[in-house]
């Protein structure tokens, strides 16, 4: 194999070129990034980032000088435009063809956007990328009060800090609570309590009209019910759209996210996804194919795939896991909840030590946990055990 | 500022001059030091930037590990040592110039 294309230098497609040389692949890699900078580590920015930018290098998952050692072609400010899987070529927005034996998407997400009038207003500000994180990090600065719009887990821990430095705050959710899709109603509403605690308010269940403004810069955000919540910096945090362009565009297969197998390979044998694009079936969830966003399934997708690539691996099997920090509260999710699941609290709540339990059929598909990293950490053993007993292939290298 | 010693598994060794205020994780990512992955960003909750303090008098001038660094240094990839820290957990300090700290053989 000649040359491995990555589209997408995030924390998937940075990952697979690392280990594509770890694991000392001797053919050449281009890594393509959109953005003007260094790849960089994504969950620091909704949380200590926001605080302090000091660590901006450290956010770096490698130097400039290890690209070039390893010789990896990274180029930055290159989005890919077009694939043409005939001619097994990319072609960059500049115009210039890259050609390919393997291509990887690691497209990732964007953030969905608020459309409503006035929403373009200035002072609407969105959290994905280091330079947004680093522009509303100036924002608050100047800003006393705040509406984050969405409680999942960006809006949520962006609410934390806000109000942590001080800052009036208020969350608006069309749900009837935060973070619904990902966590069950007891750890909804424990999170909920201590965030009212600090001082945030929180507006369920609402709509929301258009924006105030004043030249150009958002001064409310006026809800269905009539009301307006003053505001002088205004979140967007409304979830994200897999990237999925440049698949659909080459004639491959997507549905909410770009379609693989458990090879995490698509349509096409030289064509792979990983990462937030990438759909795939999980065998801890029977098959059912899902989604992920999150830097562990960035991660071990990348590594898998790196092996995979080498020869030394067959099919993708980790166990999902996933982290939120707000203010002193670590919550955990280890596997993947099912919609069917029963949930058992174990712990206790008002000590701030908790766990939920998903079962199905008496077998742990998730634990949800509130300040228990050990219990944390042994489902995820636990889960290991299970994908190896379902009879995953490649479980034993867990 | 402080200078830190990474010592690999194979015996190579590469010196990082920290910054007070940054954490030994964030020297070692900052300088690309192999084998410091720190997949979290420094949440403890990956356990992928472990390493054992190889100086006596250092590890004992350290503030120790918190509840939730004592859990994580239990899963490891590479089983944990009396010398194990999580190095997004130590903040560098003038004081620690002269920290030598061993690389684990996995972290994953």
């Amino acid at each position: 194999m000649d040359r491995v294309v990555i589209i997408g230098a995030g924390q998937a497609g940075c990952q697979l070129a690392v280990s594509l040389r770890e694991k000392n692949f001797p053919g050449d890699i281009v890594l393509l990034g959109d953005e003007g900078e260094l790849p960089y580590q994504r969950p620091p920015l909704s949380k200590a980032y926001l605080r302090d930018a000091s660590g901006s290098d450290a956010l770096r998952i490698k130097p400039a000088e290890f690209f070039v050692e390893r010789n990896i072609d990274f180029r930055a400010d290159t989005p890919a435009e077009s694939i043409d899987r005939s001619r097994r070529e990319v072609a960059l927005r500049s115009g210039e063809t890259v050609s390919y034996d393997r291509l990887v998407l690691a497209t990732g997400v964007r953030n969905r956007t608020v459309t409503l009038p006035n929403a373009d207003a200035k002072s609407i500000a969105y959290l994905r990328t280091r330079r947004e994180a680093e522009s509303l990090r100036l924002r608050m600065a100047q800003a006393r009060t705040v509406v984050v719009i969405g409680a999942g887990f960006i809006g949520m821990e962006f609410a934390a800090v806000a109000r942590q430095s001080g800052l009036d705050v208020t969350v608006i959710e069309q749900a009837d609570r935060s973070m619904s899709r990902a966590v069950s109603k007891i750890m909804s509403s424990f999170i909920e309590a201590r965030h009212r605690a600090e001082g945030v308010n929180f507006e369920f269940g609402a709509g929301i009209q258009g924006f105030e403004i004043r030249q150009s810069v958002a001064q409310a955000v006026c809800l269905n019910d009539g009301r307006s919540i003053p505001a002088d910096l205004v979140l967007a945090a409304v979830g994200v759209i897999p990237n999925t362009d440049l698949a659909e565009g080459a004639g491959l297969r997507t549905r909410n996210g770009i379609l693989v197998d458990r090879t995490l390979t698509t349509d096409d044998p030289v064509i792979h996804a990983i990462g937030d694009c990438a759909v795939y079936p999980h065998p801890l969830c029977g098959g059912r194919e899902i989604r992920l966003e999150s830097v562990q399934n960035a991660s071990d997708q990348a590594r898998f795939l790196a092996s995979a690539i080498m020869g030394e691996a067959t099919h993708y099997d980790s166990v999902p896991w996933f982290w939120s920090d707000q203010y002193d509260m670590k919550l955990q999710i280890a596997g993947v909840p099912g919609p069917d699941d029963i949930h058992q609290l174990s712990g206790d709540p008002i000590a701030g030590q908790f766990s939920v339990r998903h079962s199905t059929d008496g077998r742990l598909t998730a634990l949800e946990t509130m300040n228990q990293v050990r219990e944390h950490m042994l489902a995820r053993n636990d889960l290991k055990r299970t994908l190896v007993a379902i009879g995953s292939p490649s479980a034993s290298r867990v | 500022m402080a200078v830190i010693t990474f010592e690999y598994p194979d015996g190579t060794s590469r010196d990082v001059e920290a910054t007070a205020g940054m954490s030994v994780m964030q020297a070692a990512k900052t300088a690309g030091i192999d084998g410091i992955i720190a997949e979290c960003g420094g949440d403890m909750v990956c356990a992928t930037c472990h390493v054992f303090v190889k100086s006596k008098e250092l590890l004992d001038h350290l503030s120790p590990p918190s509840i939730t660094e004592e859990q994580m240094l239990d899963f490891t990839s590479e089983r944990r040592r009396q010398t194990s820290r999580l190095s997004c957990q130590i903040p560098v300090s003038d004081a620690l110039d002269g920290l030598v700290v061993e690389i684990p053989r996995t972290q994953v």
